[in-house]
């Protein structure tokens, strides 16, 4: 293996976990970006959906990794249980604000706050009473299938993982620039007041919001376990707390942003391991939200201040 | 309570579109409206006065349901509104135009139009209610793909009134609507105002600028402190020396001679 040959390596596994960093990234973002609160349950909102996940290949017929699928059947089945995924995660956010922090709304301070990491306690400990404290031999129908470029190797399950997260991201800016819904969510991030005068049911939307983050989350839970092959009731710490870096990294409330910094802390995670330490990694990705909060707060795609008349 | 009684009778003017009874308005413990009464008849362009702080602006909040009144009653086309949440009331052709305009600053002209029609879902109306907008605004025609918080103060108030033209109101809530525009572009608004008027919505107006709002309302009410000192028609309060004084920046030296019940 060349050095280039490395290089591209470690690129397309930075990309692959940048996408799941997006992702995750893209709940926190969103959540902040209509009620400026930042969403600590979402860490296990994750893990949860890579447990529904989990669970559900197993309930279709899929233990661990010996049965393995190709073309057709194999799509139906990865969009089956990312439907699934996405709709169990969705709901258990809904249910988050339903029960949790709207009961709080219109409450000061940090309250709104630190109740989401009490529910995020209280998700992580469920997992761990249900499921137990040991890593799960993740249930995965993609075959190993890869191709060989010199010394490169690219795996048809990140190609699939790719399209997955790029679907995904378009449909939410899609939803985001071209729905009604869509539409009344930018709204009332700009001006939540003026959203209400002109007739947005804020709570509705505030619900929706959370179903939208906590499925893309359950997304990236489901990728995560079919890129790693395990899943555990602690992932959601480690992910969760550098997706939320991402989402500060491109700039809190930014959707784009939280794309775009999942996949540079992807890239410094693949690249920091390759070239300096994979014990290092965290110190790297932290030191830099450090150096983006002192020296350019409002991230890279954030808006220096808020545009005024 | 009222100082000053309207030498028109209230049976003079058309049936009431919208009406406040005995409303207190309270924030925390701040009792901002005390048993405020204000009518806006079918058809009228009704206009409020006051200094800052009276409670002019919690008038509009109360009216649209951001803020709900402790006690008293408001009466809506003849239903009883009080707890009735916001989106409702716009849809029952309750809108807006808000202080300082509060577009959507980084969403497009077209959008923040769009978004004054969100309670609607007829689709060939809204898209007839646009071309109203644009007839009576075509400058915003031309700005539809832009930013709406890169416009200048005067387009933003044109966009600011359209979106509320989107819900196809039969009452125009309008708080302030000439601060921070330069004075032809005032002028410009208060005809804009009264074209809409003619078309047949009722008009309820807080105004800072009195000689404007004066000029073109039928009834007004003089707010202070939270509470009506004043009201009558809008010519009874042109003529009325408390009004000249506190509000047009005019001395004259006769008496006021409106009303019966006042003094």
């Amino acid at each position: 293996m060349t050095h280039w040959d490395v290089l591209i390596q470690q690129v397309i596994n930075g990309v692959s976990l940048g996408a799941m960093y997006s992702l995750l990234a893209l709940g926190f973002t969103m959540v902040y970006g209509i009620i400026e609160l930042i969403n600590f349950a979402h860490f296990n909102v994750f893990m949860v959906g890579s447990f529904i996940a989990m669970w559900t290949l197993e309930a279709l017929g899929f233990p661990g990794q010996s049965h393995v699928l190709h073309g057709l059947p194999l799509a139906g089945i990865l969009i089956l249980v990312f439907i699934v995924t996405m709709l169990g995660s969705g709901l258990l956010g809904v249910a988050i604000e339903r029960f949790a922090l709207r009961p709080l709304r219109g409450v000061s301070g940090t309250a709104p706050m630190i109740t989401t990491i009490g529910v995020s306690y209280i998700l992580y400990n469920l997992v761990l009473l249900g499921a137990g404290a040991d890593s799960k031999n993740y249930s995965n129908p993609m075959p190993n299938t890869a191709w060989v470029f010199g010394g490169v190797t690219l795996r048809l399950r990140e190609v699939l993982l790719w399209t997955i997260s790029l679907v995904l991201m378009v449909a939410l800016n899609y939803f985001v620039r071209r729905t009604k819904m869509g539409k009344a969510m930018r709204a009332m991030a700009q001006d939540q007041e003026a959203a209400r005068m002109v007739g947005v049911d804020v709570d509705r939307v505030v619900g929706i919001t959370f179903f939208l983050g906590s499925a893309l989350a359950g997304a990236a839970g489901l990728i995560f376990g079919l890129y790693y092959n395990y899943t555990s009731y602690v992932i959601g710490y480690t992910s969760g707390l550098r997706a939320f870096t991402a989402a500060v990294l491109g700039g809190i409330g930014n959707i784009p942003g939280a794309m775009l910094g999942g996949v540079v802390i992807g890239l410094i995670e693949s690249l920091g391991g390759q070239y300096i330490a994979v014990r290092w990694t965290d110190v790297i990705i932290f030191s830099l939200l450090v150096l983006v909060l002192v020296l350019r707060p409002s991230g890279l795609l954030g808006r220096a201040a808020p545009t005024k008349s | 309570m009222p100082i000053l009684d309207e030498p028109q009778t209230p049976s003079r003017r058309p049936p009431p579109l919208l009406e406040f009874k005995d409303v207190n308005t309270y924030y925390g413990e701040l009792h901002v409206l005390k048993d405020v009464d204000y009518r806006v008849g079918e058809g009228e362009i009704v206009c409020l006065l006051g200094g800052n702080a009276c409670g002019k602006s919690t008038t509009m909040k109360t009216i649209l349901g951001i803020v709900t009144p402790k006690s008293g009653a408001i009466t809506y086309a003849g239903a009883r509104i009080n707890d009735l949440p916001t989106a409702q009331r716009v849809k029952r052709g309750i809108a807006p135009v808000p202080e300082a305009r509060r577009l959507f600053p980084r969403m497009t002209v077209l959008e923040n139009l769009e978004m004054g029609a969100f309670t609607r879902d007829d689709v060939v109306e809204i898209e007839a209610d646009k071309e109203r907008v644009f007839s009576l605004f075509p400058r915003i025609k031309e700005r539809l793909k832009q930013q709406a918080g890169t416009l200048s103060g005067g387009e933003q108030q044109m966009v600011a009134i359209g979106r509320a033209l989107m819900a196809r109101p039969k009452l125009l809530c309008m708080d302030e609507p000439s601060m921070g525009l330069s004075p032809a572009f005032v002028e410009q608004v208060f005809d804009i105002i009264r074209v809409i008027n003619r078309q047949g919505t009722s008009i309820f107006m807080v105004e800072q600028n009195a000689n404007m709002a004066l000029s073109i309302a039928n009834y007004g009410y003089v707010l202070q402190t939270g509470q009506v000192v004043l009201h009558g028609s809008a010519a009874s309060l042109r003529d009325n020396e408390m009004v000249q004084q506190a509000y047009l920046g005019e001395m004259k030296s006769r008496p006021a001679a409106v009303g019966a019940g006042g003094d």
